[in-house]
């Protein structure tokens, strides 16, 4: 994470500006420098690998239940994280693996929970869905969808009562934005100016429903109009847009402004969870996406369109991350299983 | 007669049920052009087209609310709840006003509508995919709360809940969707088309809402049972040995309460089953409608297995579930008690 010294906390100053949502406009992606280039394509290269090793242990029977892939949409975690500073939070959903990589949890742990495994994030109790780390301020991992909106909401109310000027990034899905919880979220967090900026992962489809079959405004940026929170909509598939959209809403909120809605246009290469039969797109749709905008290939063509890394650089660099991986499941093959105890702890009594 | 699965019972007292009233809407989050999560409504938005079996965006609040509105005004909205682990959002919608419009109307109004929604355990789902509802439900005055145990039953109690005045909460246990699933989760799993409660008729039948059916005859002792629990109930009772009568439920509100006096006045002894969490779960409510109705036929107390008072484990599935083992032992101590 990116480490910088805390400023003074803010204070709200923001008057409110109705013209605002209209004439903001995505900023131009960023100019990345090489060591930018390099530590975003590792990150992403990460979370592609790890959840390529979770979709195997899911088809080896190692993984139960649900587990739902990030494929497709690394940049966007991996390009805000980047925005980041010390003590920011992120919440987000249940697609959640690349969420906690990108905020340094470990990949070990997190491989360890999706096989309920002692040495889980959450000791085997939470599963793919539910991990949480204090430490790297991720907040989870929650399986209703829209939850996590209202808690991201009273997250930035805490950090403006506390007086600092951390953000918390609120990620949901294109399908969690019809929830009602959402536009009462929105409406609080406008009306109380809170820093925190909700990040729509807008992947083209909520399970087997397309955008335009459950959305009346498929403008998602649009969606806090009417609560006077500005939007803007974002290239997800390319990491320096998504920065440079990053930069823009997190210093927005660091000022007191409050709200902000990113809209960040990309696309799920997998099925929604492992027993998707994916009924409701075309191969062909799926193939385009990878071979025109796959995220971590623009990247890897930019560096070495610029000299910045030869093909042999890159592959150690993949074979670093593969490590990585390779370490994260054995252990989370290996790691005993909880104690049946474990069913009784962490319980309210 | 036609062997069907569960979901091939349930899609196919939707479908029996559009074909004969142009009043029933069949709706939820997946249902129409993907024929919902579990294929239980697959076909239907083909057959009836888009404004009789559609898509809805994912508000379950919305979707509860709107389904009342539309009964209101003479509809027969089947709405399909994808999950019951995300009913919440609308419970609001079925407890303040739903299972009230009929009496704060005086009549004037009812809301004849169905939620389906699967529920239940042993498929690995975590705290989000596995929960027993039941209870927030039979505990609200003005719903009824049906839940099945087979196709047989499922397609009849469903074409009685969709003709129904008044609104059903219609539990699925997802773990029977496919077969008898009796507790023992590292043994195949029997499909419906070996089991005799497969066979269910084509077109139009109905089982009537408020009655529970005897499954295996016993004098020993009275286990009351509904959902996947019934098979669990009816395994326990051939392991052990025990001459238990199994009585599935099938509707929890209104309860078939003769039913379940007439058998424990006859064994004696009862042990009441279910997988949703022991505190204030259905099982209270059924041990003390026994003490009340039955006390001095009693010759021992009513005993109770359930989930433990956790949430639903990743990890722990089995030791939570009260699979055959569990339901045995109560077996056994309610015959020495
Ligand atoms: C309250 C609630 N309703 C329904 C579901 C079932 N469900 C899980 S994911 C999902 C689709 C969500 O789509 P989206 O928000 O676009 O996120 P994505 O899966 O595309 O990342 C649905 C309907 C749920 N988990 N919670
Ligand atoms: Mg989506």
């Amino acid at each position: 994470m990116a480490t910088a010294a805390r400023k003074a906390p803010a204070k709200s100053k923001a008057k409110s500006d109705t013209k605002l949502s209209s004439a903001l406009s995505a900023p131009a992606p960023l100019d990345f420098d090489k060591s930018q280039e390099l530590d975003a394509y590792r990150g992403m290269l990460l979370i592609r690998r790890f959840e390529e090793k979770a979709g195997q242990l899911y088809g080896m029977g190692f993984i139960g239940g649900f587990c739902h892939l990030y494929i497709g949409q690394e940049a966007v975690v991996t390009g805000l994280e980047m925005s980041l500073k010390d003590g920011d939070q992120m919440i987000t959903a249940y697609r959640d693996h690349g969420h906690m990589l990108a905020m340094d949890m470990s990949p070990r742990g997190v491989m360890a929970e999706l096989t309920g495994r002692r040495g889980g994030y959450s000791k085997g109790k939470g599963g793919s869905m539910h991990m949480f780390s204090k430490e790297k301020n991720f907040y989870g991992g929650h399986g209703i969808v829209g939850a996590q909106v209202s808690l991201g909401t009273g997250l930035a109310f805490a950090n403006r009562y506390r007086e600092n000027d951390n953000v918390c990034l609120t990620f949901f899905g294109d399908g969690a934005a019809n929830q009602g919880q959402v536009y009462e979220s929105f409406n609080m967090a406008a009306l109380w100016k809170l820093p925190v900026i909700y990040v729509i992962e807008n992947n083209r489809y909520a399970m087997g429903t397309a955008v335009s079959r459950a959305s009346a405004e498929t403008d998602f940026s649009h969606r806090g109009l009417s609560f006077k929170i500005p939007g803007i909509q974002v290239d997800g598939m390319d990491v320096r847009a998504v920065k440079a959209a990053g930069d823009m809403a997190v210093e927005w909120c660091r000022s007191g402004q409050g709200p902000m809605i990113l809209e960040m246009q990309t696309y799920r290469y997998r099925g929604h969870s492992m027993s998707d039969p994916a009924k409701y797109r075309s191969k062909d749709e799926v193939q385009k996406m990878r071979s025109e905008h796959d995220p971590i290939e623009q990247v890897k063509a930019r560096l070495i369109e610029k000299n910045w890394a030869s093909e042999d650089e890159l592959k150690a660099i993949d074979k670093e991350v593969r490590d990585i991986v390779a370490d994260a499941a054995d252990f989370a093959q290996t790691d005993p299983e909880p104690d049946a105890s474990e069913l009784w702890t962490d319980i309210v009594h | 007669m036609t062997r069907r699965t569960m979901i091939e019972a349930i899609r196919d007292a939707i479908d029996v049920s559009m074909d004969r009233d142009e009043k029933v809407v069949v709706f939820g989050e997946d249902v129409g052009f993907f024929g919902g999560v579990f294929r239980c409504t697959e076909g239907l938005q083909k057959k009836y087209g888009t404004h009789r079996c559609f898509d809805t965006p994912i508000s379950e609040t919305g979707i509860v609310g709107v389904a009342i509105g539309m009964g209101a005004y003479g509809l027969r909205p089947v709405a399909e709840i994808q999950f019951a682990d995300y009913v919440y959002p609308g419970y609001d919608q079925i407890v303040s006003e739903a299972a009230r419009l009929r009496h704060r109307s005086a009549g004037d109004f009812t809301a004849p509508l169905v939620i389906r929604m699967p529920c239940g355990g042993g498929i690995f789902g975590g705290q989000t995919h596995s929960q027993s509802p039941e209870a927030l439900f039979t505990h609200v005055a003005g719903l009824k709360t049906v839940i099945p145990s087979n196709p047989y039953d499922a397609k009849g109690l469903l074409i009685s809940a969709i003709e129904d005045d008044d609104p059903i909460i219609f539990l699925e246990p997802k773990r029977l969707y496919n077969g008898p699933f009796n507790g023992h989760h590292d043994q195949p799993v029997v499909p419906w088309s070996k089991h005799d409660l497969g066979e269910t008729p084509d077109g139009h039948y109905t089982v009537p809402i408020g009655k529970a059916a005897v499954r295996r005859e016993g004098s020993a002792l009275t286990v009351l049972a509904y959902g996947t629990m019934v098979h669990v109930a009816l395994t326990a009772a051939e392991e052990t040995g025990i001459d238990a009568e199994v009585i599935d439920l099938r509707t929890l509100v209104p309860l078939d309460v003769e039913t379940i006096v007439a058998s424990v006045s006859k064994t004696g002894r009862c042990v009441v089953v279910h997988e949703a969490t022991r505190t204030s779960g259905f099982g209270a409510e059924l041990a003390a409608q026994v003490q009340e109705r039955c006390f001095y036929h009693l010759e021992a107390p009513v005993l109770r297995v359930t989930g433990w008072d956790t949430p639903y484990p990743h990890a722990q599935e089995w030791n939570y579930f009260p699979g055959p083992d569990r339901v045995g032992r109560a077996l056994k101590q309610a015959m020495e008690g």
